[in-house]
């Protein structure tokens, strides 16, 4: 297979890896709390290491990802006491857990393969050579791999407990009437994002991270009005802005992960400006018929 | 010891350039911050300080040098193009703010890295000397910086005192403000400007992801000890400094610790303690007071139920 297939492939399965949770967090409007669970997967992976020794350990990945679940928790405990906003609860922990995370870097990890700028910007360019080898086989790329299995662990948890996400993300309080824990299912997809976020941040980064997760699914909403359409539309978006990304990043030589944020972005926003039902030009021209009519009710009052 | 060696820091000039800097810095964003997180946006400040990356990169494109102020005016650009996005898809159609917010964060992050790469010629964003953007150089702060932050400082503190009212209006009631005739247009815009200047600054000393933190934090800490906003903005700002200068000084004295996030942990703990010891809201003297109620009101109750028996 040539790199760039390759690169191709693996940037479809992180792509689509990270739409799947995408879904719920715009329709549950929780998206920057992911963008917080991004960067503090970071101390996660930092601790882990200092106990693993590994970078390529699975328990880093399960560590990290229970960082990210913490994270969560902080948040809701801060929001729950009411002191301080929504956000300004989410903005307070992460940058401090980043900054930990930071501090622990630069001052024990000098020599060894984890420096800020990998977590942070990650490179799909490299995704390719990293090897992931079983028993002296090599059987794929690493990043392809973990991106694989973590993708069949979100779609596998999205078809296993479609029924619960939708009543607790459309109707929380009628979903805890009929016995549905919606606190339980908010961990649960809360889980999944930190554990793709762990697992895309070495070939997207953990700040790109979040776009790759709202991106496609924001798209698919301004297009769509049901929920299973808006899966589908999503999944189709997130392969095609890769696929687009991928080519341009080539062509322009440039950022690959960064040059599929910048697609999803422009694809999103066109979306945004021409959807039928939703859209700005839409939303625009209903207001302007609404005028017409009340104007011309007025006159014949008159 | 401990003493000698703390004069010594003191009278370090590069120590006083750096302290000064980022205790200015501290004290800028700890004022302006308020007003953002009055009016719940203060996640804002984390999506415009990533979406300044792509005017810096477009700046240096054009003047094809790294003189900071061509950077800082490419950077306010972008940073006020992804303000009018992100307002522009959260009010006029059903898309959440926070959902625009991390998206206009991510689709400019990535279009900076884009530019940032291809000006580097190679595709390797590792190498594209984005440190200092994302984790701030406080340390390498020079005198002209310090200047630029000061002055730049001083007007906005202008502005501040200038708009007092109109600021507190919109932060707190903004159709009451409209009604009352004050035009809502112009008083966001100079609002989201004075926020967007104060973050580019930041960016220089602590960088983008915990620009943010800077902004947010003081205020929050402030405002658990009062409820008028002429002791929560000073408050805010003394806060920010202290956080400024003691962080700086930790970074100088201790090995190997960056001086962004230790301001970042210093003002954390500002935040956390006051969250937990402030006097009337705090969380320690909720707790006490909703035991003393609980105490009062079962006396109470025994009370009733011995007139009751008798």
């Amino acid at each position: 297979m040539s790199i760039i297939a390759e690169i191709t492939l693996i940037a479809v399965v992180v792509s689509v890896a990270c739409s799947l949770p995408g879904v719920f967090l715009v329709l549950r409007g929780t998206t920057m709390v992911s963008d917080a669970i991004t960067h503090t997967v970071l101390l996660g992976i930092v601790l882990a290491f200092f106990i693993t020794q590994d970078l390529n350990s699975p328990f880093l990945i399960i560590g990290a990802t229970f960082m990210g679940v913490f994270t969560v928790w902080v948040i809701e405990a801060l929001q729950r006491t009411k002191l301080l906003g929504d956000d300004a609860a989410i903005g307070i922990v992460f940058p401090l857990f980043f900054s930990v995370a930071i501090i622990l870097i630069t001052r024990y990890t000098g020599d060894i393969h984890l420096d800020q700028d990998t977590v942070l910007m990650g490179e799909l360019a490299f995704a390719p050579f990293r090897r992931l080898t079983f028993f002296g086989v090599d059987i794929g790329a690493r990043a392809f791999i973990t991106m694989v299995i973590i993708l069949l662990i979100n779609a596998g948890f999205i078809a296993l407990f479609y029924k619960e996400l939708k009543v607790t993300t459309f109707d929380a309080a009628f979903a805890a009437a009929v016995g549905f824990s919606p606190i339980l299912i908010y961990y649960g997809l809360m889980t999944l994002v930190s554990l793709t976020a762990v697992g895309a941040y070495d070939s997207v980064g953990s700040i790109l991270v979040v776009g790759f997760m709202v991106g496609p699914g924001l798209t698919a909403y301004l297009l769509t009005n049901e929920l299973k359409k808006m899966i589908g539309v999503t999944v189709l978006i997130a392969v095609i802005n890769s696929i687009v990304g991928v080519r341009l990043a080539f062509i322009l030589d440039s950022s690959i992960a960064g040059m599929i944020a910048v697609i999803t972005g422009i694809v999103c926003f066109l979306a945004f400006t021409f959807s039928p039902t939703k859209g700005l030009i839409r939303n625009l021209l209903n207001r302007r018929k609404r005028q017409k009519k009340f104007d011309e009710k007025v006159k014949n009052v008159y | 010891m401990m003493w000698n060696q703390m004069t010594l820091l003191f009278n370090d000039y590069t120590f006083q350039i750096v302290a000064l800097g980022t205790g200015f810095l501290g004290f800028l964003s700890g004022v302006i911050g308020t007003y953002a997180t009055l009016k719940k946006e203060s996640l804002l400040g984390d999506a415009l300080s990533h979406s300044a990356l792509p005017g810096i990169g477009i700046g240096f494109l054009i003047i094809q040098s790294k003189e900071l102020v061509g950077l800082l005016i490419g950077a306010t650009i972008s940073g006020l193009v992804a303000t009018a996005i992100i307002q522009l898809m959260s009010k006029k159609s059903s898309v959440k703010f926070d959902s625009a917010l991390s998206l206009v964060l991510s689709s400019f992050f990535g279009l900076g890295l884009v530019i940032m790469t291809h000006i580097q010629g190679r595709p390797n964003a590792q190498q594209a000397g984005l440190d200092s953007f994302i984790f701030g150089q406080a340390s390498a702060m020079l005198v002209r910086d310090v200047r630029l932050i000061a002055i730049i400082g001083m007007i906005i503190l202008l502005i501040v005192i200038v708009f007092w009212k109109e600021f507190k209006l919109f932060s707190f009631d903004p159709d009451f403000g409209r009604t009352l005739g004050f035009s809502g247009k112009f008083i966001e815009f100079i609002m989201s400007t004075v926020i967007v200047l104060t973050i580019i600054l930041g960016l220089e000393s602590v960088g983008v992801i915990l620009v943010s933190a800077l902004l947010i934090g003081p205020s929050v800490a402030a405002r658990q000890w009062s409820n008028k906003l002429g002791i929560v903005l000073p408050l805010a700002g003394a806060i920010g400094f202290i956080s400024g200068i003691l962080g700086t000084i930790i970074s100088s004295v201790g090995n190997r610790i960056p001086t962004g996030p230790s301001i970042v942990v210093v003002l954390s703990i500002f935040v956390i303690g006051s969250l937990f010891f402030s006097p009337e809201r705090g969380i320690i003297a909720k707790r006490s007071t909703y035991k003393k109620q609980r105490k009062y009101f079962r006396k109470q109750i025994e009370l009733l139920e011995e007139e009751h028996e008798k």
